[in-house]
């Protein structure tokens, strides 16, 4: 058991240190003040110029091509392009390595969710520096406001995820089920379908904040409030209350594969017909091509399932912007690279490896939404992508505290996942944790 | 520890029974000065810096403040700190006696001489304690896994439906299984090692008085490495308490069984990893600290008065 000393005292250690560092550093930039100087567009040019290497942390899987062609038009530049981690575990990564001072990468991918909370902890360039004011109109205003966050800009959309429903046609051919378009309808289907093979499943789910979230948002609920430093929980609302609803049916009867988003049997389950449906952000496209080759044309999109019959209401899930974290070594080079991937050349190489753009021109293109994907038999998805855009349910918000608060929803709402606990209960434990931290980290929390 | 006292009579030409009157001489610590310098800086200094962590508070609203002894009022009365603490209390009780007494049953075996093949079996039984924590835990994850792993080929090929080892009520002893798998081989050479050095004689003795082995056992080979077992346990108790890689990693398998609380050292990191709570993070790492310290002080005064 000496590993696990060892473990931990290295832990402890780098916990030592990384707080340490983050005392000299705060004192340090204590000293120059809080404002950023402008970085005109030629030094930009210069720095891209004179060469030099950045690394970038991402798991966005098109940003490879976007580096390659990237490092073509610029000789000089070196992009090491790193996979930190999705979602949570890169946040985590990059917290310690912002409190440590040292390893942090030039640019990073950041959730839109995710953006208020580093904003907030002063860990990230404001690019208004870089006059990325005038990029406004460029982005779509969804996105576009999500990154405009306490009072400045602190990424540039790289992506959204207006939701859809992904299902795997076959299965649902061979078992001869309707593509749902409600969520009773989606019940239903799950019954149905497990019941004709106990191996398939409609959808995997372990607890996910990030999908749950979107749900309850699609459903018209707004659990949070924010304003300033005053926060507002409420988790029972009538739009969460209707997702618990729902959901709660497809936990009790075990019609929810038992497998982790990301890991290796839900890959697996993709491929092979056990994990019949997704319903997820428009960027899934890309992932299912470079993650489920296996599954080429048997998969196919329809609007996300309806919470009331022949509505047209759907939510954003997930969408990353790239951010320059302040304590970046080349923040010059790093947002050069950032706006040739996020509004320069790097949109077009993104959208025709399948991601889903967060830019008005390429959303409106006809190329655009005339795309055939082979992946899903030669069916225009972004069609319904685009349609789901422009029908997300207006005024939602995130906590500013929202990654801590995810970090704890397997804690509380997941425990309905594995025991007898009801799916409010884990919502009420929810906002009565998440309550808890915003309150200790000196919120108004009503 | 001779030079600190230098013969100074060739010096001085004076007689020897004179009292050497000296200035005190610093030679010493130039040789403990490297070890002080280094013991300092890796050992002090991070509990000093922890302690000092620990009477402020850090918002994301509000900055820092001095709060005195608040983080431990809120870490004693902290229901999650608790369940974190009963939960490794409780694997303390089961897991360690489970892992102690095979590895003393192997080393016993072992040191029996009747085993054909012993360097074999010694070999085999440590080899787990050279497979890294995190590796070992991989690899038993895969096999956990009911759908996909071991267990889903099981239930498969057998057609029955064996319980989910990583369930909420399962998972604490399948952490347990794998650290027993780590450690037997470890603790078995402990117990071993003490029993090579037991004299032969006593054994010769023993048979000449028509002892038998049970009876060689108890009254002389586990008298004899009861120092060894003390040890044993004592590193067991730190380790127990410190219970960190093997359910770290299996939480991306079961996110909902294993809680960001699931041990004192994973509600510590999380704390500070995921909630940036360093303050608190660095009360609980003390506090926890202090209650390891009294449980294996208290093992160690009990278990030295037997010897007596």
């Amino acid at each position: 058991m000496f590993t696990n000393r060892r473990a931990f005292l290295r832990t402890a250690a780098l916990a030592t240190a990384a707080i340490t560092t983050a005392a000299l550093a705060a004192c340090g930039s204590d000293d120059g003040g809080d404002t950023t100087t402008p970085v005109t567009a030629d030094q930009v040019q210069a720095a891209l110029d004179k060469g030099g290497s950045i690394t970038v942390w991402a798991w966005e899987p098109t940003l490879k091509q976007v580096v390659t062609s990237f490092e073509a038009k610029y000789p000089k530049v070196k992009v090491n392009l790193v996979n930190a981690g999705t979602g949570n575990d890169q946040y985590t990564a990059l917290q310690n390595a912002i409190a440590a001072g040292s390893g942090v990468p030039d640019v990073a991918q950041v959730e839109y969710y995710a953006l208020p909370q580093f904003a907030l902890g002063k860990s990230l360039t404001d690019l208004a520096a870089f006059g990325a004011g005038e990029l406004d109109g460029t982005f779509t205003p969804g996105p576009w406001s999500s990154v405009k966050t306490g009072g400045g800009t602190f990424g540039l959309p790289m992506d959204s995820g207006p939701m859809a429903l992904f299902y795997n046609k076959e299965v649902f051919d061979k078992h001869q089920i309707a593509v749902p378009t409600t969520w009773d309808e989606y019940a239903a289907a799950a019954k149905k379908l497990h019941a004709a093979d106990p191996k398939a499943y409609i959808t995997n789910d372990t607890g996910d904040a990030g999908f749950t979230t979107s749900l309850i948002w699609q459903a018209g609920g707004k659990p949070f409030a924010v304003d300033g430093t005053n926060v507002k929980i409420n988790l029972a609302d009538e739009g969460s209350a209707k997702f618990a609803g729902t959901w709660q049916k497809l936990i009790s009867d075990k019609l929810l594969a038992p497998v982790g988003s990301w890991s290796d049997g839900w890959y697996k389950g993709l491929g092979d017909g056990s994990i019949a449906t997704l319903v997820i952000g428009a960027w899934m496209p890309a992932n299912l091509e470079s993650g489920v080759p296996g599954a080429k044309g048997k998969w196919r999109v329809a609007p996300m399932p309806q919470w009331t019959a022949g509505a047209n209401a759907a939510a954003e899930n997930g969408g990353s912007s790239l951010a320059i974290p302040k304590a970046g070594a080349n923040n010059a080079l790093g947002y050069a690279f950032l706006k040739y991937a996020t509004a320069g050349e790097g949109v077009k190489i993104r959208v025709d490896n399948g991601a889903f753009p967060a830019t008005t021109a390429e959303l409106k293109s006809a190329e655009f939404l005339g795309k055939e994907f082979p992946y899903f038999g030669g069916q225009k998805a972004n069609e319904v992508f685009a349609k789901s855009a422009a029908d997300v349910v207006p005024g939602w918000s995130y906590l500013p505290f929202q990654v801590y608060a995810n970090s704890i929803f397997n804690d509380t709402v997941g425990q309905a996942y594995v025991t007898d606990k009801p799916l409010t209960d884990g919502l009420k434990a929810w906002q009565e944790a998440s309550a808890k931290y915003g309150k200790d980290q000196g919120f108004t929390v009503g | 520890m001779t030079v600190l006292a230098p013969p100074t009579i060739s010096r001085t030409g004076q007689a020897a029974p004179r009292p050497p009157r000296r200035r005190r001489s610093w030679t010493g610590w130039a040789f403990v000065g490297p070890f002080m310098a280094v013991f300092a800086f890796v050992f002090v200094a991070p509990i000093a810096y922890a302690l000092y962590l620990s009477v402020f508070r850090t918002r994301l609203i509000g900055g820092t403040s001095f709060v005195g002894l608040e983080n431990y009022q809120q870490a004693f009365t902290d229901p999650q700190f608790w369940s974190a603490t009963w939960r490794v209390t409780l694997f303390l009780l089961v897991q360690v006696p489970i892992m102690l007494f095979l590895a003393l049953l192997v080393a016993l075996a072992i040191d029996s001489g009747r085993l054909y093949g012993k360097a074999f079996f010694r070999v085999a039984v440590f080899m787990p304690y050279a497979v890294p924590a995190v590796v070992a835990t991989l690899m038993w994850g895969f096999m956990y896994g009911s759908r996909f792993g071991l267990i889903g080929n099981i239930n498969d090929a057998l057609g029955v439906m064996l319980p989910d080892p990583l369930s909420p009520d399962l998972v604490l002893a399948s952490i347990g299984n794998i650290v027993t798998w780590e450690f037997v081989g470890y603790n078995m050479l402990i117990f071993y090692s003490a029993l090579q050095v037991v004299p032969k004689s006593l054994y010769e003795a023993a048979e000449l008085d028509g002892a038998s082995q049970l009876q060689v056992i108890r009254s002389i080979k586990i008298p004899a490495i009861k120092g060894a077992l003390l040890i044993a346990t004592i590193f067991s108790i730190i380790g127990s308490f410190q219970l960190f890689n093997e359910p770290s990693i299996l939480q991306s398998l079961a996110p909902n069984a294993i809680t960001t609380y699931f041990t004192p050292n994973m509600y510590a990191y999380s704390l500070s990893f995921s909630g940036q709570q360093y303050n608190y993070s660095a009360t609980v790492a003390i506090v926890m600290g202090v209650l390891t310290m009294i449980v294996a002080y208290a093992v160690q005064l009990r278990g030295t008065r037997k010897d007596r």
